[in-house]
């Protein structure tokens, strides 16, 4: 199998890159439980996080991965930044490449832009987020905390309820579950669910009548300023037909949510606190997937492999 | 259109461009096709001060003394094409493109005529800017450049420019290409207004409440992609309200760049009431799809219409053969390399499409035998006629409007370069087939392509 050059999308990887990464994450799982939580593979290589968005659990879980895997992490986020100065993308991405970073982690408002990044510069490229698009790592640490918990997804009904539309999680996850053998349902108001979205390989419904088929329920975060364009008349009548509560989840089924939880919104109180929910060990996967992405990445490359992919323009 | 009160009529000059000397030329032995005259097979074609003085048979006509030989043999001489859709940029984005370079590349294409948006910056609203174009254009221009004024003040929907004053100063028409007349009051008036100062109202059909801050095509592709989509009703809907307007009114309409098989049957629905529409389709939406974003993002795709399914496409294709469709037009739209290079939904709307036009229909729609050359040909000059312009035909005593092609040769997009000042093709790195080696442009010859010009000197 030829070494994977960046991670941009779930749609680019095939089951058994998804089995690698992932039983090397759960082989990191071990360095996390250690007294000193450090590991010298990545010793002298560089890690640069490029955050165009607010985030909070993505950027820091890359920096604790990059740290405890000993590289070296500069954080670049857009405020305060060349950026505010009116600097492209591309000329950002250039002059940052001039520090001679081995790795980008990128996230953008923008579909796609990670790919671009990745012509731009000759270091392997993380996607952490590009817009609506994709969040693949996210994918990864939930197919991740799935398999700790289910040991196998092959079969497993998940339902993912909520913003689709607006949902970068949605869609990579879609993509990783039914890779990994898994039925996925997305479910949510007609309003907030792209036209032809099962062309992604999953059902589509509209109501939770039929929530009690579901192995998973994966909640997806619902956001306010989605009111101002009437994608859904209000939050409260949200919260009535699509709110996951202790009455819709079932005792046998698993919670999942990327975070941060809107409570009283897409879900009540109860089920965030229930032994149901596996919110918090999707964030502690977070660390050692991401350390597993790094190492993906970054063993085995040498500086003849730094070279660009070929760039848009000629 | 010309009624007893129209305002500056048929004497009003309005193409314009460089005066050059008229050529003499005599094509030898090339295959001369024109479907409107029904001309289609191997004539000699002499051009004396600019006119076409004779037709021959092959080898028949004697080149006069001064005239220039040109040698057809194996070559297709076809009347020029007439574009009623570019954006030249001028005034005010000249560094996407401006008359002369816009006109090089038109003539690049085997265009003779070309008829300019007037979605610049200013807009084309008022006689000065106007004049200043006209003169411009006297200047720097390769082709006979027409120009459209806009419907609205600044492109703004809210108040009628002086359509009256701007027809007698040589406006072709009216519009404001690159946003809809969303107000419907607003299209009412310009039909009314018609009826005083004549000229096409060409309508850029989207209703801006339904395309949103689409940046694709909505379907399959966009949903996949996560990107913000353009349904196809947000421009039918409009096509249908327009159609009305223009049925109540007895008024005049172009719908520009169609993209939808809605928006085809919205058009022929409206021809079968007797409406006075007439439509355009592009080259790139005639050959192109939503699905080449899949494979790369890549932001010279983004165009508004956009691209849309092979379905939209097919319907665009019996459009173009059945004649709800009227014409061809590339909406060529120039933008600076900095301006597409950035993310797909932060670059701007357009493609260049002039210097492709012929070659990617010819090569997608011709060659595997989709549709004959003469209706391809036809088509590419047809939009004149909407525009109360003359139709290029080669026969004799017409004036020389003639592109001579080599329908063999085989080239890549972009691989040396474009005459246009900008490089955002939908087609660059495709292989087509076809290219223009001569253009004459009203009587005069425009261009010469660099290999074909040195192999005959």
């Amino acid at each position: 199998m030829s070494q994977m050059r960046h991670l941009l999308s779930i749609e680019d990887l095939e089951r058994p890159d998804i089995e690698r990464i992932l039983d090397r994450a759960r082989a990191f799982t071990e360095v996390s439980e250690r007294e000193i939580k450090k590991v010298p593979a990545l010793r002298g290589r560089r890690v640069l996080n490029l955050f165009y968005e607010a985030s909070t659990r993505t950027r820091s879980s890359f920096e604790l991965a990059a740290k405890t895997l000993s590289a070296e992490v500069i954080n670049f986020v857009s405020s305060g930044s060349s950026v505010e100065k009116g600097e492209s993308l591309k000329d950002t991405v250039q002059t940052l490449s001039a520090y001679q970073p081995d790795l980008i982690v990128v996230r953008t408002p923008h579909v796609g832009a990670a790919g671009l990044v990745a012509q731009w510069t000759p270091a392997a490229v993380v996607n952490a987020g590009d817009g609506k698009h994709e969040h693949p790592t996210q994918a990864l640490l939930d197919v991740h905390t799935l398999r700790e918990r289910l040991g196998a997804l092959d079969g497993a009904k998940i339902w993912i309820v909520g913003d689709v539309m607006h949902s970068r999680v949605a869609r990579s996850n879609v993509l990783a579950f039914s890779k990994l053998g898994a039925e996925v349902t997305v479910c949510g108001p007609p309003t907030l669910i792209p036209r032809n979205f099962e062309a992604l390989g999953c059902a589509v419904e509209h109501t939770l009548d039929r929530l009690g088929e579901a192995d998973v329920v994966y909640a997806l975060r619902m956001q306010h300023e989605r009111m101002a364009d009437s994608f859904v008349p209000s939050l409260r009548e949200y919260a009535a037909v699509y709110q996951i509560d202790g009455r819709r989840l079932g005792p046998r089924q698993v919670l999942m949510h990327p975070g941060p939880v809107n409570r009283g919104v897409e879900l009540a109180a109860e089920v965030i606190d229930s032994p149901q929910a596996l919110i918090g060990q999707q964030v502690a996967a977070g660390v050692v997937v991401r350390m597993a992405v790094l190492y993906e990445l970054l063993t085995g490359r040498t500086a003849g492999d730094r070279t660009p992919t070929t760039p848009q323009y000629a | 259109m010309t009624g007893p009160h129209e305002l500056g009529g048929a004497d009003v000059p309005r193409l314009f461009f460089r005066e050059t000397p008229p050529a003499d030329l005599l094509i030898r032995g090339a295959h001369v096709v024109d479907p409107r005259t029904g001309i289609d097979g191997r004539h000699d074609v002499l051009v004396r001060a600019g006119e076409i003085a004779e037709i021959g048979a092959p080898g028949a006509l004697e080149a006069p003394a001064g005239a220039e030989v040109v040698d057809g043999e194996g070559r297709h001489l076809l009347p020029g094409f007439v574009d009623p859709h570019v954006h030249f940029r001028a005034p005010g984005q000249e560094h996407k493109e401006d008359l002369d370079s816009g006109t090089r590349s038109a003539a690049a294409g085997g265009f003779v005529a070309v008829v300019a948006m007037p979605n610049t910056a200013p807009t084309v609203d008022d006689a000065s800017v106007l004049r200043a174009l006209r003169e411009a254009a006297r200047r720097e221009a390769r082709v006979p450049t027409g120009f459209m004024a806009a419907v609205t003040r600044g492109l703004r929907g809210d108040a009628l420019t002086e359509m009256a004053e701007l027809r007698a100063e040589g406006a072709l028409g009216f519009t404001d290409d690159g946003k809809p007349v969303w107000r419907a009051v607003m299209l009412r008036k310009a039909l009314q207004y018609q009826k005083l100062c004549g000229g096409v109202i060409a309508l850029h059909e989207e209703d801006p409440s339904l395309s949103g801050n689409g940046a694709m095509h909505e379907g399959v592709v966009s949903a996949r992609l996560g990107l913000a989509g353009i349904p196809s009703i947000s421009e039918s809907t409009m096509i249908a309200r327009d159609a009305a307007i223009a049925r109540y009114e007895g008024g005049r309409i172009h719908a520009q760049h169609l993209s939808a098989r809605e928006s085809v049957e919205a058009v022929a629905e409206a021809k079968a009431r007797g409406v006075r529409i007439t439509c355009e389709a592009s080259p790139h939406h005639l050959t192109l799809t939503d699905e080449a974003l899949l494979e790369t993002l890549d932001t010279r795709l983004k165009m508004n219409p956009p691209l849309r399914t092979d379905d939209d496409r097919q319907a665009l294709i019996d459009g173009l053969r059945d004649g709800t469709i009227d014409c061809v037009a590339t909406d060529h739209a120039p933008h600076a390399r900095e301006e597409k290079e950035v993310p797909f939904e932060e670059a701007p709307m357009g493609t260049t499409g002039l210097e492709t036009a012929f070659p990617v229909l010819y090569t997608e729609l011709v060659v595997p035998g989709v549709l004959p050359l003469g209706l391809v040909v036809e088509k590419l000059s047809a939009g004149a006629a909407l525009l109360d312009l003359p139709l290029p035909r080669i026969k004799r005593g017409a004036p020389a409007n003639l592109c001579l092609v080599d329908l063999e040769a085989r080239w890549e997009v972009g691989e040396s370069g474009y005459e246009s000042r900008s490089e955002n093709s939908a087609f660059a790195g495709r292989t087509v087939q076809g290219r223009v080696l001569v253009t004459v442009a009203a009587g005069a010859v425009a261009y010469r392509e660099r290999a074909f010009a040195l192999s005959a000197a």
